[in-house]
């Protein structure tokens, strides 16, 4: 057996490859909006001239609640923290949250970013995916 | 002209679960209701609003009844697919295609959260395709900047649920108190199982006929609207995975009340009972501020004054709403209209807001879409 490797669930939306957690957003350079995941439109205003950007993960907390019961193509842990934080970047992103008892948590506190696993795939690799946790 | 489209007949198949009976026969009953009320059995059209019943779904209803050869088109806008049907039906008799149209809606829904193709196959597998956590973080924001508080979205259900005992076409027709719907299984965080309405079945049907045909007093549909999202909230029906500050931002179901009172030639003060999707709890609340009945801040207040209740200013819900009816998509819209229309005619039974003239219906949903259509009489 070969070590699991570590899968992103999905390509292009985050890395850690310089340490920090980033998000792989963008930025139009007509209107300036920024956005998250990447795409080469702007849904604000149509523009096609749109600039990659790495989003720093750190933000505050916009918004959370729990989820008890696996949504459906969802083979991960449950429950889990779902939420929005918003950027130092002034975007605010859907994410998971690493937040154990919700109770404890207050509108606007500092949150970063965090690398967790959903689920092993059938090559046996462990599919991960950006997540957020209070920063502590 | 916002005066010259009647509606001449409604009918509908009650909402619920019918392990029995396929969609088509959900789809007959309605018709044949709206067809029987309407009298003249011809229509030159048919527009039929569904998400889930699959290709054709609306022919398969007019073939069983051997109303085919007219045009018939199948519409999906989610949770407003009957309204975007009403709305394509009412333009064409507006612009002289043609003199009457049937409009109807049917639906055959999963239990359960709701599997959706809108989402991406990796948003389902990091589990953020949770809907009732969307739903959940809205509810949130609303006790964060409208100050409702938990108590009262248990409140909601227990209104609309003393409403939908009164309802013979409801799912649910018992009432229940804010300690049972508190003490119901927590979904998401505020939200409890019993603030969650019930994905489910039915149909619904209207027959829409231009004025000079119609009964001198048959309903006026006014205006039946549909307007999509504008880009940039997070948390808007449209789920996108990011957005920007959205405070200037209007949200689709205030673009499509403003265009319906506009229309219409009325505003919220003018109404005597309103139909408005109440998805969840929270929902109802938010409407009441994007439809305009009341500011920002002000809908815990109308709620607990019983403003919106049966014998209220202004009922909200008097069917029992999606918390009693549940939600057909397809149908959910045009059965809106057909309590409307009961009220404004007079025959809605324990239900009935006595001289009631004005009506609005709204919905949102996926898409994201939201409609809204205002009846007179
Ligand atoms: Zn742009």
């Amino acid at each position: 057996m070969s070590t699991p490797r570590r899968v992103p669930v999905r390509s292009g939306l985050f890395d850690d490859d310089a340490g920090d957690v980033v998000l792989l957003g963008a930025r139009c350079r007509t209107c300036g909006r920024p956005q998250f995941p990447r795409s080469a439109t702007c849904p604000y205003c149509s523009s096609v001239d749109v600039e990659p950007v790495r989003l720093a993960g750190v933000g505050t907390l916009w918004g959370w609640t729990t989820v008890h019961t696996a949504p459906p193509g969802y083979d991960g842990p449950v429950p889990f923290g779902f939420g929005v934080v918003e950027l130092s970047a002034g975007l605010r992103v859907i994410t998971r949250l690493e937040i154990g008892d919700g109770a404890a948590l207050q509108f606007g506190q500092p949150m970063q970013a965090a690398i967790v696993a959903l689920h092993t795939d059938h090559d046996g690799d462990t599919v991960v995916t950006y997540s957020f946790a209070p920063t502590p | 002209m916002s005066t010259d489209v009647r509606v001449a007949g409604v009918g509908i198949h009650p909402f619920g679960r019918f392990p029995d009976l396929t969609v088509t026969e959900l789809g007959i009953a309605a018709v044949r209701a709206a067809l029987d009320e309407a009298g003249d059995p011809r229509f030159d059209a048919a527009f039929c609003g569904t998400a889930y019943a699959g290709v054709a779904a609306g022919h398969k209803v007019l073939s069983a009844i051997g109303r085919t050869g007219i045009p018939i088109v199948d519409v999906e806008a989610g949770c407003a697919s009957g309204a975007a049907a009403l709305m394509l039906a009412a333009g064409a008799i507006r612009a002289g295609q043609y003199d009457t149209v049937l409009v109807f809606g049917i639906e055959k829904m999963p239990k359960g959260i709701i599997r959706s193709t809108f989402f991406e196959p990796w948003r389902e597998a990091a589990g953020l395709a949770a809907t009732p956590a969307y739903f959940a973080l809205r509810a949130q924001r609303l006790q964060r900047e409208a100050n409702v508080t938990k108590e009262q979205l248990a409140q909601v259900v227990v209104k609309n649920r003393r409403h939908g005992v009164h309802n013979p076409d409801a799912m649910f027709r018992r009432e229940t108190t804010v300690e049972e719907v508190l003490g119901s299984r927590l979904v998401c965080e505020p939200l409890h199982l019993f603030m969650l309405c019930s994905p489910n079945e039915g149909a619904a049907a209207v027959v829409l006929r231009r004025a000079a045909d119609a009964a001198s007093d048959a309903v006026r549909l006014d205006a039946a609207v549909l307007r999509s999202h504008l880009p940039g909230s997070v948390l808007g029906e449209a789920t996108p995975m990011s957005g920007v500050e959205d405070d200037d931002i209007p949200p689709p179901s205030t673009l499509a009340a403003r265009d319906a009172y506009a229309a219409a030639g009325v505003g919220p003060t003018d109404l005597d009972v309103v139909e408005c999707q109440d998805t969840d709890a929270a929902r109802e609340l938010l409407s009441y501020e994007e439809l305009g009945l009341c500011e920002r801040g002000e809908q815990g207040r109308l709620l607990e004054e019983g403003t919106t209740a049966l014998g209220g200013r202004l009922p909200v819900n008097p069917s029992g709403g999606l918390l009693s009816k549940g939600e057909p998509l397809g149908a959910s819209a045009l059965g809106q209209v057909v309590e409307l229309t009961r009220q404004l005619r007079g025959t809605a039974d324990a239900r009935q807001i006595e001289g009631a003239r004005v009506g609005l219906a709204h919905t949102v949903g996926r898409g994201a879409n939201a409609s809204v259509t205002i009846v007179s009489r």
